[in-house]
């Protein structure tokens, strides 16, 4: 190509830069900038699910019980040693260890392919409880577990009502307070909806399904993301082998490590708010 | 590099004004188009890209007028009138303003401007186009199926529940075209920081930049919203998930918060662009230094901040409670002053200039008057009281048309005409020039004035038909578009025909004093060979005519030349 990209004897200095620092320098500002719009951009999810959770507390802490809590902090400690290694290879280009370069580099792969293994193991077994995202939702029965008394959930009949009365849809909001209101047989001005009991209408069951819709985005996105590193984690790790990173020359490295250590720390916001709410 | 490419600073006591080889026809072939990393073919194949854009959004408001010279239905009937504004907003909106300026200008420009050899992220820019064009291609794609009708906002649960139209389709072409925007947005705000020359501090840096660089903050903070808006959007629509919908536990009225958190922001991407241009051609034109350069550069930035803070001003009758409609409309007050600030600071400038009215500045000129009549009709509508009245009308539709057509279209023209000489190498017709730009902005005012009138006389907006009593404005109206219709093909011809016939454009045409000026028309491959010494961007004194080149030259020992 006529476009005359490079300085001849630094292959990988752009022609529009002055040295390595200048390029290093702008290439440091840009995936800094990267990240904050990452920020932002996940940012609409975390608001809706405080939105979605302050309108239905007692949802949230009961469906969240469907969640695999064991294999979920198994998925922390992967991407919090996986960070370990990404950061470690930075380090390892800067004093020009290709071999150590290449092997933390596979490791980091390793792990974010554990990561989405076990991700994959989570969505399947849930699927198989019908527990899908928005219209195909059809839990069987059993679906949040099997002890009954962990099953009854504190509601508070007021602020059920008055939530519900809020929304559009009056004939729902009407069979929703009457749901509430059948369950409203205690002393303390509270009730139980028991979520496991067969008698419960399907309207109040269904509600459920908002947990689900924003647990599949909010993980289904982190997920995205997991699979974006993959690659660009594989493309440093072919040019790692080649050689490419010098001490003078190891940008790349520290950008993607920086990627990759957001990614690491949105999960570790997904995960307590997700698994450990019950 | 041959020597032809490089731009030697005098030759013959004269600096070079063109080159044998530029960045144009350094090299051939189309693959040296599609795959350049050249900021400024780049640029041109942006222009080329949002000028088809503008041309579709035109017709659909063509057909729109059209359909409301008479009342009832002429030949349309309501659905189809539905999609054609839902169309014309969104072509309008999304492919052609918010990247008109930065993308296609600022491209060209901004590395010229700092005296760079490129932006800091060539490919990125370059990927950028493509997700732009991507984003076109979906727009397309939903035109030749069931088309759109949702408004522009794409507002819940009509778009998710109802809609029988291709709402999917559009979404991912919005969610493109927005990520084109942030890495736009992300390679200017880190080329500012990391690639201005020697001397050029931020107090040096030329209010254009100043004006991109506000908008680089708004695109990269807030259309990542935007983009996770859409994306809920289309689970909504496919999944049905629920978090917009009252029936399965979500709220639509969420879905409006999101967008206009994105959205608002997105009104002033659209505008500081706009006044970033005008800085620079007030005082060009002006032949005077700028006045308030400090209270210029940091309005933009201010206008930056607060955008943030205004969003829930578009939501006043959409259930806010009376606190937070309270707090809304202060802060949208606020924003008066950042934007009163750049107008009384290029009035300021004018006073006492020798004011030369070439055809830029008589858009700039015409851009301080209708964005001053945006502006103010923009309180009206900041007031809770009046707001409540006017919402919704043909008000609300002038009033925002005076500020994105009056203010950043216009100011899009002055742009293209004040570096059409630096990109192209050519000079437009003058004469012809100037006519076509009073012909659009009489055209203009023609067909917005009225929607003023028939909108506080209760005209709703976005209706396919209205009660006789507003026949006249409507018509009034339709004359006015025919009448801009014409000027802006008058400036598409004077613009295209001196590709082909007008005069070799000499370096600096119009007597500026920044940086892009001093090197030859069009520029060379590597626009320059060493970064040039910056000084203050307008001391026009630095520049003086020289007859022999029908340009401005600098003046020999005012500063030194080049900076090695």
């Amino acid at each position: 190509m006529s476009d005359d990209h490079g300085h001849g004897d630094k292959p990988f200095l752009a022609h529009h830069f002055e040295d390595e620092d200048h390029q290093f320098d702008s290439g440091k500002l840009g995936i800094w900038a990267f990240l904050v719009t990452e920020v932002l951009f996940f940012s609409g999810l975390f608001c809706a699910y405080a939105i979605y959770r302050a309108m239905h507390p007692e949802v949230f802490t009961y469906a969240a019980r469907s969640l695999d809590t064991t294999w979920g902090a198994i998925n922390t400690g992967v991407l919090i040693f996986s960070s370990l290694t990404a950061a470690w290879a930075v380090r390892n280009a800067q004093l020009g260890q290709k071999k150590m370069l290449c092997a933390n580099l596979a490791i980091t792969i390793l792990c974010a392919f554990g990561f989405m293994g076990i991700k994959y193991k989570e969505y399947s077994h849930k699927f198989h409880l019908g527990l899908y995202p928005g219209n195909d939702y059809a839990p069987l029965e059993g679906a949040f577990g099997d002890d009954p008394k962990a099953a009854a959930v504190s509601l508070d009949v007021a602020t059920a009502v008055e939530d519900l009365a809020a929304q559009a849809e009056a004939e729902h909001a009407e069979d929703a307070a009457h749901a509430a209101g059948e369950h409203a047989g205690d002393d303390h001005g509270h009730a139980l909806v028991s979520w496991d009991d067969p008698n419960l209408d399907i309207e109040t069951k269904n509600q459920l399904k908002t947990f689900f819709g924003i647990y599949y985005c909010m993980t289904g996105l982190h997920g995205i993301h997991v699979v974006i590193g993959i690659f660009l984690l594989l493309w440093l790790l072919t040019r790692a082998m080649r050689g490419h990173f010098t001490p003078t020359y190891y940008g790349p490295i520290d950008y993607a490590a920086l990627y990759w250590h957001l990614v690491d720390l949105i999960w570790i916001y997904l995960f307590p708010l997700l698994y450990l709410i019950n | 590099m041959t020597q032809a490419d490089i731009a030697p600073s005098q030759v013959q006591g004269r600096p070079v004004q063109h080159l044998e080889k530029n960045y144009i026809n350094h090299s051939s072939g189309i693959a040296s188009w599609l795959l350049t990393l050249d900021h400024k073919r780049i640029g041109l194949m942006y222009l080329m890209g949002i000028s088809l854009s503008f041309f579709l959004g035109g017709l659909f408001a063509l057909g729109i007028r059209l359909e409301l010279f008479a009342p009832g239905m002429q030949f349309m009937d309501a659905e189809t009138y539905n999609k054609v504004f839902t169309l014309h907003g969104a072509v309008m909106v999304f492919l052609f303003i918010i990247p008109g300026i930065p993308a296609a200008l600022g491209n060209v420009v901004l590395p010229l401007m700092l005296g760079a050899k490129d932006v800091a992220f060539p490919r990125l820019n370059l990927g950028s186009f493509y997700l732009w064009l991507s984003g076109a291609a979906f727009f397309i794609y939903t035109l030749f199926t069931e088309q759109l009708d949702t408004g522009w906002t794409f507002y819940t649960p009509y778009s998710s529940s109802y809609s029988n139209t291709a709402v999917i389709s559009a979404t991912f072409g919005v969610f493109m075209l927005g990520f084109s925007s942030i890495f736009t947005g992300l390679n200017f705000l880190v080329t500012i920081h990391k690639m201005r020359p020697p001397g050029m501090t931020w107090h040096k840096l030329p209010l254009f930049l100043w004006g991109m660089y506000g908008t680089a903050v708004m695109q990269l903070l807030a259309t990542p919203v935007l983009g996770i808006t859409l994306l809920l959007l289309v689970m909504e629509t496919t999944l049905g998930i629920g978090i917009f919908d009252p029936k399965k536990g979500g709220d639509p009225v969420l879905y409006q918060h999101f967008f206009w958190f994105y959205s608002h922001p997105a009104v002033y991407i659209m505008i500081l662009p706009a006044m970033a241009v005008i800085s620079e051609i007030i005082a060009t034109f002006s032949r005077k230094h700028i006045f308030g350069y400090k209270m210029i550069a940091y309005s933009s930035v201010s206008i930056a901040l607060l955008s943030f803070l205004v969003w829930g001003h578009h939501m006043f009758v959409s259930s806010e409670s009376t606190l937070a409609t309270l707090i809304f409309s202060a802060i949208t007050f606020t924003i008066a002053i950042p934007s009163a600030i750049k107008v009384f600071n290029w009035l300021a400038t004018l006073y006492k200039g020798s004011v030369s009215m070439d055809t830029p500045m008589l858009y700039a000129l015409e851009f301080i008057w209708l964005f001053t009549i945006g502006g103010l009709t923009g309180l009206f509508l900041g007031v809770l009281s009046t707001d409540v009245m006017l919402h919704d009308t043909y008000f609300v539709v002038a009033h925002f048309h005076y500020v994105m057509v009056g203010g950043t279209l216009f100011a899009f023209f002055a742009a293209l005409h004040y570096w059409w000489p630096k990109m192209t190498g050519k000079m437009y017709s003058e004469a012809m020039g100037r006519a076509a730009s009073v012909i659009a902005f009489l055209g203009f005012n023609l067909a917005f004035f009225p929607q003023f009138i028939m909108g506080s006389r209760g005209m709703p907006r976005r209706y396919a038909d209205y009660k006789p009593e507003f026949e006249l404005y409507h018509q009034l109206s339709t004359a006015g578009t025919l009448v801009l219709g014409v000027g802006i093909a008058l400036i598409a011809y004077n613009l295209i025909r001196s590709i082909f016939s007008g005069a070799k454009a000499p370096a600096n045409p119009w007597g500026s004093a920044t940086i892009e000026w001093e090197c030859p028309s069009p520029p060379p491959h590597h626009n320059f060979d060493h970064p040039p010494l910056a000084t203050d961007p307008y001391d026009m004194e630095r520049v003086e005519w020289d007859e022999e080149v029908k340009g401005y030259v600098p003046v020999v020992g005012r500063r030194a030349p080049v900076a090695h």
